[in-house]
């Protein structure tokens, strides 16, 4: 049996792939090690969180399944940053680990075009640098047109438990030994990333009197756009707060050696991630903090582990044990599972184009911690646009590509592949230079229209998108042509309010842009039947328009630059003038416009000019 | 291609005039904004105009405007020439109105590029004309780079820690909202540290002005009645220094007399003629006069007659000079004393004989002494010494300051942070340096944070 697309992996980046592949009609398969464990959640019991609840929001828009997946799973949410200002707001959801991949399974089961099936993939039929399809552990052969690779952490993956080392991947599943030597055998650079979960403590076993409760909003919340909630407010489930001892850390300093990464053991080779360092380098490198916070996360409804976060460690278990129950309200804890470090294979990911296809091979699409990225968002997100992008290339039309201003995810892609990475990739909300323009709430605004015209977005939901346009619109109309007067009445309103009182007239719109007028005083004036939602965007768009502006001015410079193109067969060498060290950057990541050349790194600024001077010269037509 | 830019188009030094040149599609309204006379934007194309460059209602300079539209010009875009009065202060002066207007400054050859680009001139010219944006970027790189060494860049680093150090903050309660162990910044706990900023970039600036001041040139003024002997004393320290006498007429604003090089510094030594026209009329005008010149000047040598009494003018003019930085000349000492020294109120007292070209040391060591010019020349000069690092301090300046009114206004933290963010990016403009990396190393660095 041939496919048009194959899927390899079945975590989020593959559940992804695999559902926007097949929801544009094209015969997919999903090959996985194990079916069980199709959108399984290794690490965190969450979905969501900074930057990232806006990304599951920003899947929603575009038509994928994370967001609808998570509102059927959540057990907790909230939203965070509420304080903040509307720029960073974010949603974060505690979602059960046996709900939320049985749903996802139900749904990757009820598509159609889908095929799903257990299987070992060790290598890729290439012909021609060109992929035609995957070979199994048992040599089977299945051919396709396209394949995608979202094998997670299981590219040779190798379990750290203090001096221990066992090739497997999360849960003790078998990994795949030989994949990324046959990629890097294809001439892709393969690097070698680490990262680490905590303990998981059985719940019976906590006191939880001696910890401080964490619970969600009172108010209901959804990922999805198109979504009622489906949970019951008074029915979440509480996170607990607890803090490491001064007993911890000194069972941390006298068994440093005995841990993996600051032992020397295993001769770990892979990079972690900077912003989720191990509890050892915590108090190695904050040696005068007192304590460190750590969340009790209930994983489940269904069974009893608590997941310890903030407490990843590489010791061996005896010191685990001792380090668990040196924490107030654990000191009778059972551990159910220790904490580890996995160490696993990556491509480098300046090798991709902004479509997330490879560069070197043609037809091979990658998303997800393969591509050096740690989380669950952003594996989901490159899994929906490798997908997407896989049919468009397949119907022969141009990739659908996320501008900076536009997306988290079109932050996270272009970073990854005009950038490279370090340490295995997380979203953060300073990444992105438009934030403001990037929010929670205004994601179907900014990408529904690509989810509809790619086709994952169906008409009823789009309608609803462009009846919440045209709600909009009329509520900032209404207040446009709705004045009041300096009358006594709306002089002591304004100064009950701490807001200065009227000498003339003004518009309800204007008086909103006072800081300290919100929407529900703009309401004592005039009535305004309309959803929260609805107001809420009108709110944020009047009160911070001088500074949406400047920011979709700043986006309009870079854009212009974006659409530069350089053309693919550029010859960098070529070119007198540009530094050496810029030539050598350029010539390795080919940036497809003049706006990602600048955001090379050792790329400055004179070496853009002397290209766009070259460019002007050569391809007199092109780049205009 | 896309903004304004703007640089001096005349070689650097004291000539007659000095021609500022902009090119770009916004150079005629910008110009506008900065020029009193025609609606720029009404006029005619390649014609010039009359008229003052102000900031903010003050003279900067009377003008000659030249106004080109497109496509008639040397890059082929709308292009504005500024036909200023030669000196150094003034022609920075307007350029650095115009970057705060809106333009940016010209890279080296850049007119050029753009006269390139826009098929003005031929490739021949072109393959020339790359050659030097090259070598002019490498050496203006360098030079940026060496300009920016020791105290100054320092001084530059520290203001952007300080914000770098707000910004990680504000970030980790963004991406960490629930790590309760790390500060929550609060508008009410940033607004000192602002305030704190803004005093600094202040000082920065002011010294920077000064440090310009230095380098080039100490515009002073000889002040006094007539008869009191600035005259021989302007000859004695022209004759001493061997002064190249430049005397440049032809404008309406300072006159400068001519220019002392002392220890490496320029004093430009302004007209008095002003007060000496007066010598043989009423004494009203002269005193009016000295005011006028006082307030233009940077240093003031007030010299009076040891032989005489005070007078009520001189009395006046005392208060105005002890505004500014000055020194006392007690001339004709090799006269009968009769001037009523308990009555000045002065302090930097230099007792000379012109006549006898007496004092002419002490004098010139106090003017050392009150610039500190040997302290200046053995270190490293703490001030931003350009036009561009200036203004770009300025507009960091004017951001902080934005901040500080938002949070005043209350606006939530994500706000209030853009313009502190803005703010960090021109400081780094400044160094040369990338933003984005920077934070992300800060934060990474300095708090804890994990799963």
């Amino acid at each position: 049996m041939n496919y048009e697309i194959i899927v390899v992996g079945g975590g989020h980046a593959g559940c992804e792939a695999a559902l926007a592949s097949a929801r544009k009609g094209h015969n997919t398969l999903l090959i996985t090690g194990n079916i069980n464990n199709i959108a399984d959640m290794p690490c965190n019991p969450s979905i969501g969180g900074s930057a990232k609840g806006i990304v599951v929001r920003e899947i929603d828009a575009l038509g994928g399944e994370m967001g609808v997946n998570a509102d059927k799973g959540l057990i907790q949410i909230k939203m965070l940053n509420s304080g903040k200002g509307p720029a960073v707001q974010a949603l974060r959801a505690q979602a059960d680990k046996i709900t939320y991949p049985k749903e996802m399974l139900k749904t990757l089961k009820n598509t159609k075009n889908l095929e799903i099936k257990e299987g070992m993939v060790e290598d890729l039929i290439i012909e021609e640098n060109k992929v035609k399809g995957i070979i199994l552990e048992d040599n089977t052969k299945i051919l396709s047109e396209i394949v995608i690779l979202t094998t997670g952490t299981y590219l040779k993956a190798d379990i750290m438990v203090g001096d221990t080392r066992r090739r497997e991947g999360p849960h003790g599943e078998r990994p795949s030994n030989h994949l990324s030597d046959n990629l890097r055998k294809y001439g892709l650079k393969i690097i070698r990333l680490k990262t680490g979960t905590p303990q998981r403590i059985d719940k019976n076993s906590i006191d939880f009197t001696k910890t401080k409760k964490e619970l969600g909003d009172n108010v209901y919340r959804t990922f999805s756009f198109d979504r009622k909630a489906s949970y019951d407010i008074d029915k979440q489930v509480p996170c607990h707060l607890v803090y490491t001892t001064e007993e911890t850390h000194k069972i941390i300093r006298e068994n440093l050696n005995k841990s993996s990464m600051y032992g020397g053991l295993n001769d770990v080779t892979g990079v972690g991630p900077r912003y989720c360092p191990s509890i050892e380098d915590k108090v190695v490198r904050f040696a005068d903090k007192e304590r460190h916070q750590l969340f009790l996360e209930p994983e489940s409804l269904y069974y009893d582990d608590i997941y310890l976060q903030g407490f990843s460690t590489s010791m061996p278990y005896d010191v685990q044990e001792k380090m668990v129950h040196s924490i107030k309200g654990l000191e009778n804890a059972k551990i159910l599972k220790y904490a580890y470090a996995i160490e696993y294979d990556a491509i480098y990911p300046t090798q991709m184009k902004l479509s997330l296809e490879n560069k070197i091979i043609e037809n091979l699409f990658t998303a997800g911690q393969i591509n050096g990225t740690s989380g669950y968002e952003e594996a989901a997100g490159q899994g929906l646009i490798a997908g997407i992008n896989a049919a468009l290339k397949l119907e022969g039309k141009d990739p659908l590509i996320l501008k900076r201003n536009e997306a988290y995810i079109g932050v996270l892609i272009d970073d990854l592949v005009t950038k490279g990475i370090r340490d295995p990739y997380r979203l953060l909300t300073s990444r992105a230079e438009y934030r403001l323009l990037l929010r929670s709430d205004n994601a179907d605004l900014r990408l529904r229209e690509y989810g509809h015209q790619v086709g994952l977005i169906n008409d009823e939901r789009y309608n609803n998108y462009l009846n919440k346009i045209k709600k909009i619109e009329e509520v900032k109309e209404i207040l446009n042509n709705n004045k009041i007067t300096p009358t006594e009445e709306v002089n002591k309103f304004l100064e009950e309010h701490n807001s200065s009182i009227l000498k003339d007239g003004i518009s309800l719109y204007n008086l909103l842009k006072r800081t300290e007028i919100n929407m529900e005083n703009i309401k004592n004036f005039i009535e305004l039947n309309y959803e929260e939602e609805i107001l809420n965007e009108v709110e944020i768009d009047i009160k911070y328009e001088g500074y949406i502006k400047k920011a979709n001015q700043e986006a309009e410079k870079m854009l212009k630059l974006e659409n530069k193109k350089i053309p693919k067969d550029i010859d960098y060498s070529k070119i007198k003038n540009i530094a050496s060290e810029a030539k050598q950057k350029l010539q390795e990541i080919n940036p497809e416009s003049l706006g990602q050349a600048l955001r090379i790194s050792g790329v400055n600024p004179s070496d853009i000019s002397i290209l766009s001077v070259y460019l002007k010269r050569n391809y007199k037509n092109e780049s205009k | 291609m896309d903004d304004t830019i703007a640089a001096i188009s005349t070689s650097s030094g004291v000539g007659a005039i000095s021609i500022i040149r902009v090119s770009g599609k916004d150079s005629i309204q910008i110009v506008n904004k900065i020029f009193k006379g025609k609606n720029l934007n009404n006029v005619k194309t390649h014609t010039i105009n009359y008229g003052y460059i102000v900031e903010k209602e003050k003279k900067i300079d009377e003008v000659l405007v030249t106004v080109m539209k497109a496509p008639k010009t040397f890059t082929a875009e709308d292009t504005v020439e500024i036909n200023c009065h030669g000196g150094i202060i003034t022609t920075k002066k307007i350029l650095e109105l115009l970057i705060l207007n809106g333009c940016r400054l010209a890279e080296p050859g850049e007119f050029t590029k753009r006269a390139y680009l826009n098929e003005r001139i031929d490739l021949l010219e072109a393959e020339a004309v790359m050659d030097i944006i090259n070598s002019k970027t490498e050496k203006s790189l360098s030079l940026a780079i060496n300009q920016l060494s020791g105290n100054t860049s320092n001084l530059i680093n520290k203001l952007k820690e300080k914000e770098l150090k707000i910004l990680s903050n504000i970030e980790v309660n963004i991406d960490y909202p629930e790590y309760e162990d790390i500060e929550v910044l609060t508008n009410d706990k940033i607004l000192p540290k602002l305030e704190e900023i803004k005093e600094e970039m202040k000082d920065i600036i002011k010294n920077s002005e000064e440090g310009k001041l230095i380098k080039e040139g100490i515009n002073t003024a000889i002040i006094g009645r007539p008869n009191v002997g600035k005259s021989s004393l302007l000859n004695l320290l022209l004759e001493e220094e061997k002064a190249i006498v430049t005397d440049i007429e032809g404008t309406t604003r300072d006159i400068i007399e001519g220019k002392i090089v002392l220890n490496g510094i320029i004093l430009n030594i302004l007209d008095t003629a002003g007060i000496r026209k007066t010598d043989n009329i009423v004494e009203e005008i002269g005193v009016k006069k000295s005011i006028e010149l006082i307030d233009k000047s940077d240093l003031i040598l007030f010299v009076l007659n040891n032989n005489e009494q005070l007078t009520e003018e001189e009395m006046n003019i005392m208060e105005k000079v002890k505004e500014k930085k000055y020194i006392t000349i007690i001339n004709k000492c090799d006269l009968e004393n009769k001037l009523e020294i308990e009555k000045l109120n002065l302090k930097n007292i230099i007792y000379m004989s012109t006549l006898n070209k007496e004092g002419i040391i002490e004098l010139k060591n106090k003017i050392i002494e009150i610039y500190d010019l040997e302290e200046i020349e053995n270190n490293d000069m703490t001030y931003l010494n350009n036009a561009r690092s200036i203004a770009l301090l300025k507009e960091s300046l004017n951001l902080v300051e934005n901040a500080i009114k938002n949070i005043k206004n209350a606006f939530p933290i994500d706000i209030v942070e853009i313009d502190i963010k803005e703010s960090c990016t021109k400081l780094n403009e400044i160094l040369g340096e990338n933003y984005n990396e920077n934070l992300l190393n800060e934060l990474f660095s300095n708090f804890c944070l994990g799963k």
